[in-house]
Order: C-alpha cells, then sequence, then structure tokens
C-alpha cells in the first residue's frame, strides 16, 4: 500500500527541522548600528506597514519574517525558546495561545516599558486576554473578532421573519426557515470550530479558566456553556439547525445557494463570504448576535491576535514602541485595516479608520457602525494554559455530540471537556481547585 | 505438475570464485567503506530517532504552581508512567479496535482484488494489457492526501456528483461520511490507491514463471482457470504473503485519510486510527512524551503482528523450499 508516506513524512519532519533551524533569526544589531528587530507574522501585508515604521524610525528597524499561520509560528517560538536561542524579537500571537507562552516563559512582561499607558485604548474583554487578570502585561492587542450574526436579508424578508434579538426568537426563525424547505437551515453547528464555541460560551458569561491566588481553576463545565450547550443540542436534536461542520465543501455551497441562511460569525466574516459564497453579493446582513438578556448585551470574540514581545528579545524597549505605535497610532492602525485587512482592537483608531463598509456589505452602510457597537460589549474572558487540549476535546466531544443529535449528548460533551481539560493540567503539575 | 521445482530462486550455492588473500585494506577496510553510506543513514535517520523517542518516552512536563513565567516548567524523569497512561487509554484501545476493522475490510478486498487483476492480465486471451495495467495502477501514483481530497467531495452529498444521480433517480442513499460508514469511506480510498501496486508486485512475479509449465499443464488438458488456481496461486504464494505483510503494516499506520476526511464530518475523531493519537498528542496537546510512548508501543505491536503473521503463513507459503 503506501509505504510511501512514512518515508514521505520522515522526509517532511527533517525538512521541517532544517527549516526551523534555518530560520533561525539573529536578534539585535551592533551597539552603533540602528537597533535591529525581527517580528514573525502572518497577517498578509503586514511589511508594507512596517514600512512606514522603519521610514519614520531610523534606529529602530524592524524586518517582518512571514509565518505560515497562528499554530506553527508558535509551535516555531516553542521550539526556540527551549532551545535557547533563535526566537524572533516579536511575534504576532493569538490570544488564545498567550497563556501557553507564558506558561512555557516565552513573552517578556512589558509593564516596565510603558505598555501599561494603553490600556484605555482596548475593550476590557480584549486587554483581560493580554494580561491573564494578572498585573503583567503579556502583549499589545492587535486585532479582534467580536461575534455578530449574519443573516440572508433576502430570504428573511421573503419568510416574512424579523431578525432575531434573542436567543428564543433565533429558535423560531430557524424552525420557521426550516419550515418552509427541508434544506434550509439558519446556521448549523460545527464541532470543527472549538473558537466559535467559545466566543458563544464567553457572550453567555462563561470563563473556561480562572486564577485564584496560586491555583487555576477550570470552569467548563458551569451554567453559561451548559446552557449554551444544551440550547444548541435542542435545536440540533429537533432537527431545525444543522449539525454538518462549517468550512467543508458542503457547508460553502450552502452559503452560496442559500441553503444556509445565516452564519454566527465574527466581523471578519465578510472576506469568508466574499470567498465562498459570491454570487449572494449584496444579499447578507449584520446584525448583532440574538442576546441571553436584552438588557445587558454581549458577544464573544471569535478570532483575533496581539503583538507580543518574546524573552530573547535584547531589545524589548524599542520592541515594546513598535508593538505601540503599531497597534495604535492613527496611521499604523489605518494601513492596517486597509493593507492587511484587519479589525482592529483598538476601538477609537478602528472607528476613525473603517468608514466605507466592506465591498461584500456594500448594502449595508452602517457595517462598521454595527461592529463597533459589538466590540464594546465583548465579555470578559480567561484563557488557560491548555486551550489547545480543551479544544481538541471540544472537537472530539461535539463531534460525537453532534452525531448522535440528543440534546443530553451536548452536555455529556461540555461534561468530556471539563473532565479532560482538568486532568491534563494535573498531570502537567499545574496546581488545580 | 512441476510445482516443488519450480522457478522460486533455487538457493544459490557457494559461488566457487577464489578468495583472494587480499590485504588488510582490502579485506576489511573497503567492504565497510562501501557498507558506510548506508551504516551512516541508518544511524542517523532510523537507529539515532529511535533511541531518541525512547528517550523522550521516560520524561515529562513537570509544572510548578500556577505554571506562569521562568522557571515554571520543567522536564522530568517519568518512568514507565507514560506506558502505563498508554496501555490504560481507552482512547487507544478504541483507535487500535477501529484500524482492525478497517484492516479486514479493506486487506481481503485489495489483495483479492489486485490478485484478480494480476491473474486477469497474465491471462493469454487478455487484450490492451499494457493500457490495462498502467490504468489499474495509475491511482497509486496520486497521493494519499489528494485522493482523499476527491474522494471527500464524492462522499459528500451535495457536491457529489454521485448523489446528484442517486438524488434523481430517487433513491435514498446514506451518507459514507456518516458514522456507519466512514470505515468503508477510508477503506475505499486505500482500496483505489493500493489495489494497483499490489497488482504489480504480483504481475511481476507472475512474469518471472517459465512459460513452459503452463504448456505442460495445457498439454495434460488444464484450462486457464485450473492453470491459475492450481499454479500460478500457488507459485505466487510468497509475494502474495509479502503484499500481505506490507498492507498489514500499513493498515495499523493509517493516517493521511482520515485525518484528510476529518474537517468534513462529525464521526472521525482526532484519535481515530492510532498514528491519528500519536499526532494529535504530540502537536495538538503538546505533550511530546506520552505521545513517544504511544509511538514505541505502536511499533512494538507492528513488530509482534508482522512476526506472528510471517510464523504462521512461512510454513505454508515457503514450505517447499526447505
Amino acid at each position: 500500500m503506501r509505504t510511501s508516506i512514512r518515508v514521505g513524512a520522515v522526509a517532511m519532519a527533517t525538512a521541517a527541522t532544517l527549516l526551523m533551524s534555518g530560520c533561525s533569526a539573529n536578534t539585535g544589531g551592533g551597539s552603533d548600528g540602528p537597533v535591529e528587530l525581527n517580528y514573525w507574522a502572518w497577517a498578509p501585508n503586514l511589511e508594507e506597514v512596517v514600512d512606514i515604521w522603519n521610514a519614520e524610525n531610523p534606529d529602530i528597524q524592524v524586518t517582518v519574517q512571514k509565518q505560515d499561520g497562528g499554530d506553527p509560528a508558535i509551535t516555531k517560538l516553542l521550539t526556540a525558546i527551549k532551545a535557547g536561542s533563535g526566537a524572533p524579537d516579536l511575534i504576532q500571537a493569538e490570544y488564545q495561545k498567550i497563556p501557553t507562552l507564558v506558561s512555557s516563559d516565552a513573552l517578556a512582561d512589558l509593564t516596565e516599558y510603558g505598555a501599561g499607558d494603553i490600556e484605555d485604548s482596548f475593550a476590557d474583554g480584549v486587554w483581560d486576554s493580554v494580561t491573564l487578570g494578572s498585573d503583567a502585561i503579556y502583549a499589545v492587542p492587535q486585532d479582534s473578532g467580536p461575534m455578530m450574526f449574519f443573516y440572508r436579508a433576502d430570504i428573511l424578508e421573503q419568510l416574512g421573519l424579523a431578525v432575531p434579538t434573542t436567543w428564543d426568537e433565533y429558535a423560531e426563525v430557524a424552525r420557521a426557515v426550516h419550515a418552509s424547505d427541508p434544506a434550509k437551515y439558519l446556521g448549523t453547528f460545527s464541532s470543527n470550530d472549538a473558537g466559535w464555541f467559545t466566543g458563544m460560551a464567553q457572550q453567555a458569561g462563561a470563563s473556561w479558566w480562572g486564577i485564584d491566588g496560586d491555583a487555576w481553576s477550570v470552569d467548563i463545565a458551569e451554567t453559561p456553556t451548559e446552557t449554551v450547550a444544551g440550547y444548541w443540542g435542542g435545536l440540533v436534536e429537533e432537527g431545525v439547525i444543522d449539525n454538518k461542520p462549517m468550512y467543508t465543501p458542503e457547508w460553502n455551497a450552502g452559503l452560496n445557494n442559500g441553503e444556509q441562511v445565516g452564519w454566527l460569525s465574527a466581523v471578519w466574516a465578510p472576506g469568508v463570504l466574499g470567498g465562498n459564497a459570491a454570487d449572494t453579493a449584496g444579499l447578507w446582513k449584520a446584525a448583532p448576535m440574538p442576546q441571553w438578556d436584552v438588557d445587558a448585551p454581549a458577544t464573544g470574540n471569535w478570532g483575533g491576535s496581539s503583538t507580543a514581545v518574546t524573552t530573547q528579545s535584547e531589545h524589548p524597549e524599542a520592541a515594546t514602541k513598535f508593538a505601540t505605535w503599531l497597534n495604535t497610532d492613527a496611521e499604523a492602525v489605518q494601513a492596517l485595516v486597509t493593507t492587511a485587512g484587519i479589525y482592529p482592537a483598538d476601538a477609537a483608531q478602528a472607528k476613525a479608520a473603517l468608514t466605507a463598509p466592506p465591498e461584500f456589505f456594500s448594502n449595508q452602510p452602517d457595517f462598521y457602525d454595527v461592529a463597533a457597537e459589538v466590540a464594546d460589549t465583548v465579555s470578559p474572558f480567561t484563557y488557560g494554559p491548555n486551550v489547545n487540549v480543551a479544544y481538541s476535546a471540544y472537537n472530539d466531544e461535539f463531534a460525537k455530540a453532534a452525531d448522535a443529535k440528543t440534546q443530553s449528548a451536548f452536555l455529556d460533551a461540555v461534561a468530556a471537556m471539563q473532565k479532560i481539560t482538568t486532568a491534563d493540567m494535573k498531570k502537567s503539575g499545574f496546581t488545580v481547585e | 505438475m512441476t510445482v516443488t521445482e519450480a522457478p522460486v530462486a533455487t538457493r544459490s550455492s557457494t559461488p566457487s570464485v577464489r578468495r583472494g588473500r587480499g590485504t588488510f585494506r582490502s579485506r576489511v577496510l573497503v567492504p565497510y567503506a562501501m557498507l558506510a553510506p548506508g551504516i551512516i543513514l541508518f544511524v542517523a535517520f532510523m537507529a539515532a530517532p529511535i533511541f531518541y523517542t525512547l528517550f523522550l518516552s521516560f520524561q515529562k512536563t513537570k509544572v510548578s504552581g500556577l505554571g506562569l513565567g521562568s522557571g515554571a516548567r520543567s522536564t522530568v524523569f517519568a518512568g514507565i508512567d507514560n506506558y502505563v497512561t498508554t496501555l490504560t487509554n481507552t482512547e487507544f484501545g478504541a483507535s487500535v479496535g477501529r484500524v482492525l476493522v478497517y484492516g479486514f475490510i479493506l486487506i481481503p478486498l485489495m489483495l483479492g482484488l489486485a490478485l484478480l487483476f494480476a491473474l486477469l492480465l497474465d491471462s493469454r486471451r487478455t487484450r490492451a494489457a499494457g493500457f490495462s495495467r498502467t490504468a489499474i495502477f495509475l491511482p497509486y501514483a496520486v497521493p494519499a492526501v489528494i485522493s482523499s481530497l476527491l474522494w471527500g467531495f464524492l462522499y459528500l452529498p451535495a457536491v457529489s456528483p454521485f448523489y446528484f444521480v442517486f438524488d434523481k433517480l430517487g433513491w435514498d442513499v446514506p451518507s459514507l461520511l456518516s458514522s456507519g460508514g466512514v470505515t468503508f469511506a477510508i477503506a475505499n480510498i486505500a482500496l483505489w490507491g493500493g489495489v494497483g501496486f499490489n497488482m504489480i508486485v504480483m504481475y511481476t512475479s507472475l512474469k518471472s514463471v517459465p512459460s513452459d509449465i503452463y504448456e505442460a499443464a495445457k498439454l495434460d488438458g488444464a484450462s486457464e482457470i485450473q492453470i491459475a488456481l492450481r499454479i500460478k496461486i500457488p507459485i505466487i504464494a510468497p509475494a502474495i504473503v509479502m503484499t500481505a505483510l506490507f498492507s498489514m503494516v500499513a493498515t495499523l499506520q493509517v493516517f493521511a485519510e482520515p485525518t484528510t476526511l476529518r474537517p468534513l464530518t462529525n464521526s472521525l475523531s482526532t484519535s481515530w486510527s492510532p498514528l491519528m493519537l500519536v499526532y494529535r498528542d504530540a502537536f495538538t496537546r503538546d505533550d511530546i512524551y506520552s505521545a513517544a510512548a504511544t509511538s514505541i508501543v505502536i511499533a512494538l505491536v507492528t513488530f509482534a503482528f508482522s512476526f506472528l503473521f510471517l510464523r504462521v503463513v512461512q510454513k505454508r507459503a515457503f514450505g517447499q523450499e526447505d
């Protein structure tokens, strides 16, 4: 059969090792030359934004080293930290990776370099993600992914349905949509996207980890997450919400042909919809998420990253200065929006930079007003040091639940996530309450 | 019947070339120099990684307190902890069980088809043998990841041309990606890719049989089917055993197909096969140490299986040679 797979895997592993050592960055310049900083990032066209900085700051020159994406960059960084050399000065780190990196002593505390001054530029929920609720500051927030509800305005109108503002209404609309045509669904419950479910639990008030003195707590199997899981389990059991994963050819086709009538996603959704459902341009609209409590509107985050300084950097102060400029300076944020296409975490700058709606949503001139309003309501959430384990447990346990299509299986999945995540932390030696 | 005499390479007698009385250099150094590339490559890319894996499998990460900041994480000796974890892990047992079922479906089908095709191609009446051989072999040239993507599209009812036709015919065909069908879905991909390779191995083995044996059988009045069943299959038995062994090893190591299909369905977990479990532990859960222990266990089980299999079939397949 495929003995060649093994050979291929070995070759790939070897190549990866060679690449890793080859990519090792050498830090810093001489004492008289300008400070040279290496920056590992994967946001598209980020080097063009960095060029603006380099032109204005001859003393601190930043070089972007393009990475494949969030996961590989972090794996490489952890390897370099273990090896004792080879890490860059700066790295683009997703929020949920920060605790893992801090736990491996990969990120420098930026408090002493004045990063505390920019706290007010960011929503509390976002700031929490870079401080882990402590006095330290481990990164400067770059972009965020406040969750919103995207729907096919034309189909809802045709069916005479109002845009749901609460989860009860969402369930009603889901029933009506599915009743109108058994192939149509208002949404799907995806067992592949742990970040998506985390964002929805966050909206309901969950915070899956917590720090209490010298001990961690794992709070997945608590009321907020159980409520969310039970809600979706009920809808899947009823059959009015699809149970197939997102980001499959089938799901893409559903978005494009109108079988998927809505998508609970984040502010970056226009880019995905534009790529997967090009035929439907101008037919979608964005609204705030349906709410559990209309008097206290809330949302969660799906995606988003920060700029962090590594512990191997010889110029943490210069690096902090750059990271602060990149994410809070008006010109830099404008450039991030136009060339890198991100949604800035700095709320005030985001508002100034985002004036026209995304092209795919040209029918909704107030797209970014809605986004700004939503971004302000992101609930606080603490990520723990083994998000990777919790996320992979989500994939496995909720795949089983989505396959079983029963509400009780969804609740069992939450309990299993709690058990696996706690057991992993205890096994590693963390103090867990 | 002349089977016993036949073609399977008779043990070559010691060559009668007179041994030169060379110097130490030519008698010792030269052979070792010739072996050196092989030895070096083996040590660097086979032995060293194995020993490193063994070394890793006896370690674990130890975190103190909150595990934040410098010095919070250290690597300590774990004894046999990782092995105990692996062997008591129900996920591991379940993954082994799944690949065994997968193997029971795949291997007989794949080798049966490969043998059938090899015999058909070898039959005198076959036309366009060259074209057919290439056509059957070709899927093997498609990398497993690519073929899994292709088949993945064909399995998804919403985008599959098959399901379009089933739909038009009014048939309600369940998705192969559902929990009941996913093993068949994966076996089918491996079957599609694997038949050609095994067919070529058997066919090559058939081609090395001198044709006078068949002439003799013909004269004795044997039909094509009798020749196939009573001459060809016994003669190529060693080749069949070898392909079976390769297939068993590959079955235990199945990884690319289920990993590629996983995002498309709820019925494949990240620990569906033993190697997927290793991959998840090492790279998703960041626990390279228990992944190393699981790898060692898989390697040992594979060895044990192969050895047992050879012991059982050796007598029957290679018996005539002894």
